[in-house]
């Protein structure tokens, strides 16, 4: 019986044979992440564990990027934390200061995560690095604690759904529009403990860069993980940020799927989830005339450059509403020097955008853009739970980067093809 | 184990956020996470919760962040069970791992309703209205998480192993 993308993924890191989806397999890992909110009480796990040392300090990662640069003494104090963890423990892998981005930007544009790894992490987005072909996901910190002890972990093998996404997008509809698509197709339930396997002509066409603002937001209908196949685009993804020894993976013809979803993107209109789950899908012109105070772009979901040069292509000659902040975070340092030489932050600054530094900040509510009670922002982020991005009487709509650029010049939500 | 308390309903989708919002994860401390529990949800939410009460929750309880704080923040408010129609995938993990008891019961769900005296029994997993008098039975820890619990939590099990 043929395999799907996860059960492939994982039989090359375990000595059990994969039979079917529900058995329970224990499985080396590539890679272990966490960051300064989820790695103290890893460390705190890790060390009531026996006060061992990692399993391999070249497969640990710890990026201190939510908070950044800390915004409080709290905050402070656990990036402390963090960092004597890693000296301690001789950790490689360790961001902070000014080499710091938002983590699953920051791991994949560095080589340290790639195709055919397991990676897990501290962090529910670490579903990000099924872009490339990865199965990588997010669990708690006390899991983390027992991998980065151990070099390994449980998996229950998840049955996949399989989404097949054709045909061509008309302008201002990629990769961001397509996720939200099937969220609110299938829920923020469809998926829960299983996998999702992308193919179809649309996604052989994203960039390796659309592929993770896909995988990033699997979590968002539930799922365990959301994997790519390994192509010529991967690879070279792969050897650009520094890797070698990638080679292509496809799931066999025979693999066995729990349900097939089918998309056709060709008539598709730029998606926006409507407050406060992010199912709440609509085309963008159903939300269109709703007045915004904020607009934020970046995140681990579209704060990389395509995205970057997307919303600059709106921004471009035109000016923000006086009335509503546009708040551009590129992901990572090596983001943002592009924008720089690209000469996509003169644009931004001329529109009236507030650049920020690599950061996470208003996408968890953490700061740098933080929402009072009755204002509403569009965002390229990833949930918009209520109170995501400050009070509970706040409202998030979340889309891709034209869209949030083209509200920001209009002062309300509205289709950047009607600006 | 066997508790006794009130049950609290909270309905489907309770993401981590709502359950500790992000502006609350600067500590790792149980009593301060506890004090805050649900704040995401409704201000104040965790006055009405006494040491072994339950919550009872609809569909995916718990999804969003990896937040281990969520289920401490629980344990912190003195409920040593939740009850639930499922559960977010991240959040079943770390339940376990932190020893919070986390019973996924599907449509059974409908036999509890807000403030119902409700007694469970996490052995022999059932769950019994004592205000109406329906007995909910759901099925066994599975087997690889049951060792798991048998060696303390996660923390014990990996010490063993390491040892
Ligand atoms: S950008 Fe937002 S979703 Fe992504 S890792 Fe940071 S806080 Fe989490």
């Amino acid at each position: 019986m043929g395999q799907t993308l996860a059960e492939k993924i994982l039989q090359r890191h375990t000595d059990q044979a994969i039979t079917e989806a529900g058995q329970i397999v224990q499985c080396r890992v590539s890679m272990v992440l966490a960051n300064y909110i989820t790695g103290p009480l890893a460390m705190k796990s890790l060390k009531a564990m026996g006060e061992k040392p990692v399993f391999d300090k070249d497969k640990v990662a710890l990026v201190c990027d939510h908070f950044t640069p800390n915004k409080d003494i709290d905050s402070a104090e656990q990036v402390k934390v963090v960092r004597e963890f890693a000296e301690e423990m001789g950790v490689t892998h360790y961001y902070e200061c000014g080499e710091v981005g938002v983590e699953h930007a920051l791991l994949p544009e560095k080589g340290i995560v790639g195709p055919g790894d397991v990676v897990v992490g501290a962090d529910s987005h670490t579903c990000t690095y099924g872009g490339l072909g990865a199965f990588a996901t997010g669990m708690g910190s006390t899991d983390i604690g027992a991998a980065m002890a151990l070099g390994e972990t449980w998996f229950k093998v998840p049955p996949t759904i399989k989404v097949d996404i054709t045909g061509t997008p008309g302008p201002f509809v990629g990769a961001k529009d397509y996720i939200l698509n099937l969220i609110g197709r299938i829920g923020v339930a469809g998926a829960l403990y299983k996998a999702l396997e992308f193919s179809g002509e649309a996604v052989e066409n994203l960039t390796v860069e659309g592929r993770m603002t896909m995988a990033n937001m699997a979590i968002e209908a539930g799922g365990k993980v959301g994997l790519f196949s390994v192509d010529d685009k991967t690879l070279r993804y792969a050897s650009a940020a520094g890797r070698s020894g990638d080679a292509a993976l496809t799931p066999d013809a025979d693999a066995v799927y729990e349900r097939l979803v089918q998309i056709n993107v060709t008539d598709m209109a730029p998606q926006v989830a409507c407050p406060h789950l992010p199912e709440n899908v609509k085309p963008v012109d159903e939300t269109a005339g709703l007045k915004i105070h904020q607009s934020v772009i970046g995140s681990c979901t579209n704060g990389r450059i395509e995205d970057m040069r997307e919303a600059a292509a709106i921004l471009k000659g035109r000016k923000v509403d006086p009335k509503v902040r546009c708040i551009i975070l590129p992901a990572t340092p090596t983001i943002w020097k592009m924008c720089m030489k690209e000469g996509l932050m003169e644009i931004f600054m001329d529109a009236g955008c507030i650049v920020g530094p690599p950061t996470c900040g208003p996408c968890l509510g953490g700061h740098m853009g933080i929402l009072a009670g009755g204002e509403r922002t569009v965002a390229t982020t990833n949930r918009n739970f209520r109170g995501r991005m400050g009070s509970l009487q706040s409202e998030v709509f979340l889309s891709g980067p034209a869209v949030a650029a083209a509200s920001a010049i209009a002062g309300e939500i509205i289709n950047p093809a009607k600006l | 184990m066997k508790v006794t308390g009130t049950a609290h309903m909270v309905g489907d989708h309770i993401d981590t956020d709502a359950i500790i919002p992000a502006r609350f994860l600067v500590t790792t401390d149980t009593q301060v996470l506890g004090e805050n529990c649900m704040e995401g949800l409704e201000a104040g939410w965790v006055k009405r919760v006494k040491k072994n009460d339950v919550i009872v929750a609809g569909e995916n309880f718990g999804c969003g962040s990896s937040r281990e704080h969520a289920p401490i923040s629980i344990l912190g408010a003195g409920i040593p069970v939740v009850v639930a129609k499922s559960f977010a995938r991240i959040f079943y993990r770390n339940g376990f791992n932190m020893g919070l008891v986390l019973l996924e019961v599907g449509d059974d769900i409908d036999k509890i309703k807000d403030t119902d005296q409700i007694e469970v029994d996490t052995v022999n997993g059932e769950i019994r209205n004592l205000t109406t008098g329906a007995v909910i039975t759901c099925s066994a820890v599975p087997p690889f998480m049951q060792e798991i619990l048998d060696a303390g939590g996660l923390v014990d099990y990996a010490k063993r192993k390491l040892s």
